[in-house]
């Protein structure tokens, strides 16, 4: 059961994935990496319980909070970046 | 493509397959520091780069059938290579000959710690570790020395514009100890399980660029100011050599940490304990330096636009 | 008793695959930035928390469980916030709902 739910989690990341690639606006493609990141974490969870090891949950805790702090910064950057363009234009 | 933003998330997502491969090799260590480093530090370093240069590549001047020919040729090559080598976890593969056996066998009598990798990184090749703090460190000097030492920047007088980010804000603060506090938790517990200096720094780092990114510079510095941050940078590696000259003086060779303590098993434990805390003083020092520097920048670049 | 939590464990991985896949297939196919976004975001919450909670219900030792409720906590903590980050930025940054049909970014590309 845990391979069904593993493979399912892969399907999303494919899902994700080509959004990330076609995505019209930029947003889309935050959207799809931060998606992408929420479903590594998850994968990971499940192949350490399939493992039994507890070590790989340490890797997706990390990757977890690595994930959501790298979108802000990336959010954050967008802020700069248009803060900078309405002043060039002004 | 020609996006540069598209391509550092891109970058992101490779750097977060690369862990997957690790994590699917039973490599946990390494696929520990990729997720941390690879798919967080790089990816907001990058876009910090990004910020102060452009967000487009400039038309090259060639087409883009010559690269992709070297790509080709060079990516052919590689794989004729690979089809030599030993198959994967064989034990007769030369990699797995000569030291290796020695220190899976003897890690457990000599230093006693349940992760061999952080034996063998700390104590077994104790030297190669240094020079990675030095690098690091050099790296850091590097950024510092290109970039200014960050003291010509007016403050702003305006108000942070995350000041309107009520859910960000309060979010953050109780999150922030939490990760401090599983940073601390990687960097002590490397002995028994994926972890270490390298990895703790990066995610000690990782709490203080998210506080100055919601918080506003300022706000950040007056936390931890450049001068505390440029003293602790050096400190690391001073601890990590320090425990080399220690070793010296009581006796042994340099970074031999038999010597460290009454009996040589401690000795080893004392030994990579101060290690390891240099390395993660000196790393998350770097990284905060060289974050700090590059919003410093972008901000002065505001600030002179403005007027 | 096992065969009871055996099957709880299996209705919430596969509700949560369920969300997971139909959250995606969201993202992949609605014509429009916010409407991707609400169904993006919203099944990727639940969908990790009833992933977690199925591999919890199935975890072998104390430590793997209290590992997996930390990523629960943080899971359910910071997906939300980063879709609300998102829609504010993409807010300020000038896309607009569109209610009806396709949404027309306005400076981005």
């Amino acid at each position: 059961m845990f391979i069904a739910a593993a493979i399912a989690i892969l399907v999303v990341m494919m899902l994700a994935l080509a959004r990330a690639l076609m995505g019209p606006t930029v947003y889309d493609r935050i959207l799809a990496v931060n998606m992408f990141g929420t479903k590594t974490v998850l994968l990971i969870s499940v192949l350490g319980v399939i493992a039994g090891r507890a070590d790989f949950i340490d890797i997706a805790l990390v990757y977890a909070l690595i994930n959501f702090i790298s979108i802000i910064a990336v959010l954050r950057f967008f802020e700069y970046a248009d803060e900078r363009k309405a002043e060039q234009e002004s | 493509m020609r996006d540069l933003f598209a391509i550092v998330m891109l970058f992101g997502i490779y750097s977060l397959l690369s862990a997957g491969f690790f994590v699917s090799m039973d490599a946990v260590d390494v696929a520990l520091t990729e997720a941390a480093v690879g798919a967080g530090i790089t990816t907001v370093l990058m876009l910090g780069t990004l910020a102060l240069t452009a967000r487009t590549e400039k038309r090259k001047g060639h087409g883009p059938l010559l690269p992709l020919l070297v790509v080709i040729v060079t990516g052919a090559a590689l794989i004729y290579a690979t089809l030599d080598m030993p198959y994967f976890a064989d034990p007769d593969a030369p990699a797995h000959q000569h030291v290796a056996p020695r220190y899976i066998q003897e890690s457990g009598t000599e230093i006693g710690i349940p992760n061999i990798v952080t034996s063998v990184l700390a104590s077994y090749r104790g030297f190669d570790t240094l020079g990675e703090v030095v690098v690091i460190f050099a790296a850091g000097l590097g950024v510092l020395i290109l970039l200014g030492v960050a003291g010509d920047r007016r403050h702003d007088a305006s108000p942070s514009t995350m000041q309107h980010h009520l859910v960000l804000r309060v979010i953050t603060k109780s999150l922030i100890p939490l990760i401090l506090l599983y940073a601390l938790y990687i960097q002590f517990h490397g002995d028994y399980g994926p972890g270490g200096g390298f990895q703790a720094g990066v995610i000690f780092a990782a709490a203080f660029i998210l506080y100055s990114i919601i918080y506003g510079l300022n706000s950040a510095e007056r936390i931890i100011s450049p001068a505390v941050l440029r003293f602790l940078m050096a400190a690391g590696v001073l601890i990590f050599s320090g425990t080399g000259v220690a070793a010296l003086l009581l006796g042994g060779n340099y970074l031999d940490y038999d010597f460290l303590a009454h009996d040589p098993v401690h000795g080893q434990h004392v030994g990579i304990l101060l290690v390891e805390f240099g390395v993660g003083v000196t790393v998350t020092a770097v990284m905060i330096s060289v974050f700090f520097n590059f919003s410093g920048r972008s901000n002065a670049r505001q600030e002179t636009g403005k007027q | 008793m096992e065969t009871v939590v055996n099957i709880l464990s299996w209705a919430f991985l596969l509700a949560g695959a369920f969300l997971g896949i139909s959250g995606a297939v969201g993202l992949f196919r609605f014509p429009e930035f916010f409407t991707r976004l609400h169904a993006a975001s919203v099944t990727d919450s639940l969908c990790a928390a009833l992933i977690v909670l199925g591999l919890i219900l199935q975890s072998a030792s104390l430590m793997l469980i209290i590992k997996l409720v930390l990523i629960l906590l943080i899971l359910t903590y910071t997906s939300p916030t980063a879709a609300h980050a998102l829609a504010k930025a993409a807010l300020h940054g000038g896309l607009k709902p569109v209610p009806d049909g396709e949404g027309e970014p306005s400076s981005k590309s």
